[in-house]
């Protein structure tokens, strides 16, 4: 069953981490112009970034960041939310309008998009992770004055 | 000349990008790339920009923490011990490289990075994986209840000395990095000495997360990018607790590593009342260092010196003309009675 609210938030958050352009591509190729009216948004405001004193501690604000949301509601009756750092007001849509279809037909939406957002992003990972371990070292103790 | 793009300047100038996003307290690149190209190069200016610009923003809310634990490696160091679960990777650094120009990059090519085939591995932080045996100070108390107090926020509350620890470490992360760094070097050099180490320096991506009312849950934002310290200071112990190493903890956006060192350092220091310490030097000074680590108070208030002071100035000179008129007439005075004697 997909249709519960943990899969729901893993949809929303391949939405919220996907690039404009991959979202944009995807959202051109899955080939639906689904009716919706905009409930909110898209707009542009800041959500304060909080830290944990030692890592793990007390809290504390770090700083801000910029955040983008939108809310639209499908003709059939789906509301979508979407939330994603940045300030792309067509992603925010955009996403918004897939977490409204996900509700409506998630098996097409996780095949033909979350899936491939999903690919990508581990993918650019593991680059990453593979450059990163390029740079590992091994640090070693000389003994001193041991005669 | 073309004019430099922002995706340019956001690609080849990350780390003054990053500086603009940690000061200005306002993480997005693209904004950042551009305060910096208006400022022309000036970041303490674009800063400035940036902090302008938060202003006109609704605020939708606070993440809940992030954790640093489970952040995406790109540099992870430590001073103190050499084999790490995870290991040591030095990623994109200048440390053990030549640090002499490099006549290459006129000719504007660049090598691709080198890769080493690896496997995601978990990289638990130092300060975390040591406490089995109790050395290191903890994160929080037995009670935690460190863990859920209110967070002071100075963005919208005047500043009430003394100062919680949160109120202080926000201070710090925004602040300008070369008075900290200053004050850093200065806890070195003997002014509130409390004998540092790298318990670690981490560098990477973590999720931002953020409680959203109408689903009920918290959905990631996306990923930001964030340099930790974790500085390791000599002891204090009491009555009822045995000696421990005490801990400063620095934590700024981006790829910001002496900044995020000389906040650590500071932050010990600015520790001394909770442990009871003398405060001797300046970097122990709460509302010295609090008040003066913000580049763009700093910059206010210096720089309107070089505003019109017409009036202010006339009414010194008028001043300073009668002062000087008393003088001449005590010295004629003086010259009189000297002459009639």
């Amino acid at each position: 069953m997909l249709n519960d609210a943990f899969d729901r938030k893993t949809a929303i958050d391949t939405l919220s981490a996907a690039p404009p352009t991959a979202l944009a591509d995807l959202w051109a190729k899955l080939g639906i112009a689904p009716e919706y009216r905009l409930v909110r948004g898209p707009e542009t405001g800041l959500v304060m970034i909080r830290g944990r004193a030692g890592g793990g501690g007390q809290p504390f604000n770090l700083g801000e960041a910029t955040v983008t949301r939108a809310t639209v509601r499908l003709a059939s009756g789906e509301v979508g939310h979407s939330y994603a750092l940045g300030r792309d007001g067509e992603k925010a849509v955009r996403a918004a309008l897939l977490d409204a279809l996900w509700q409506r037909e998630p098996q097409r939406i996780e095949t033909e998009v979350l899936v491939p957002l999903r690919d990508a992003a581990r993918q650019a990972d593991a680059t990453l992770r593979d450059e990163t371990a390029a740079t590992r070292v091994n640090f070693f103790t000389m003994v001193r004055g041991d005669d | 000349m073309p004019a430099l793009r922002i995706d340019q300047v956001v690609e080849q100038l990350g780390l003054a990008i990053d500086r603009v996003m940690g000061e200005g307290s306002l993480y997005d690149k693209d904004l950042a790339a551009l305060a910096i190209l208006q400022a022309r190069g000036d970041l303490i200016e674009a800063i400035f920009l940036v902090r302008a610009y938060r202003t006109t923003l609704p605020r939708f809310g606070n993440s809940t923490p992030i954790d640093t634990g489970a952040m995406q490696i790109e540099r992870r160091i430590s001073a103190t011990f050499k084999d790490l679960p995870g290991g040591q990777v030095l990623g994109p650094t200048f440390d053990y490289t030549h640090r002499l120009l490099d006549p290459s990059l006129l000719s504007g090519l660049t090598d691709a990075p080198e890769v080493t085939p690896s496997a995601p591995e978990s990289t638990p932080r130092v300060t975390d994986l040591l406490n089995g045996e109790g050395l290191i100070e903890p994160d929080f108390g037995a009670a935690g209840e460190e863990l859920n107090q209110p967070v002071g926020d100075l963005t919208r509350e005047p500043l009430e000395f003394p100062l919680d620890r949160d109120l202080r470490l926000q201070a710090l992360a925004r602040g300008d990095e070369g008075f900290l760094l200053g004050l850093g070097y200065s806890t070195q050099r003997g002014y509130a000495r409390n004998h540092p180490f790298v318990g670690e320096i981490r560098i990477g991506e973590v999720e931002v997360e953020l409680d959203i009312p109408e689903l009920g849950f918290a959905v990631s934002l996306g990923r930001i990018k964030v340099t930790e310290c974790q500085m390791v200071n000599q002891f204090k112990g009491s009555a009822t607790v045995p000696p421990q190493f005490t801990r400063g903890y620095g934590l700024v956006f981006g790829q910001a590593e002496r900044k995020a060192m000389s906040m650590s350092l500071v932050d010990r220091a600015l520790r001394a009342r909770e442990f009871g310490e003398d405060i001797k030097g300046i970097a122990q000074d709460e509302e010295f260092v609090i008040s003066h680590c913000d580049n763009v108070q700093a910059t206010g208030f210096v720089e309107h010196l070089k505003l019109p002071h017409y009036v202010d100035f006339q009414a010194e000179l008028d001043l300073i003309r009668r002062m000087r008129g008393e003088f001449e007439a005590r010295q004629d005075e003086t010259a009189l009675r000297e002459a009639a004697e």
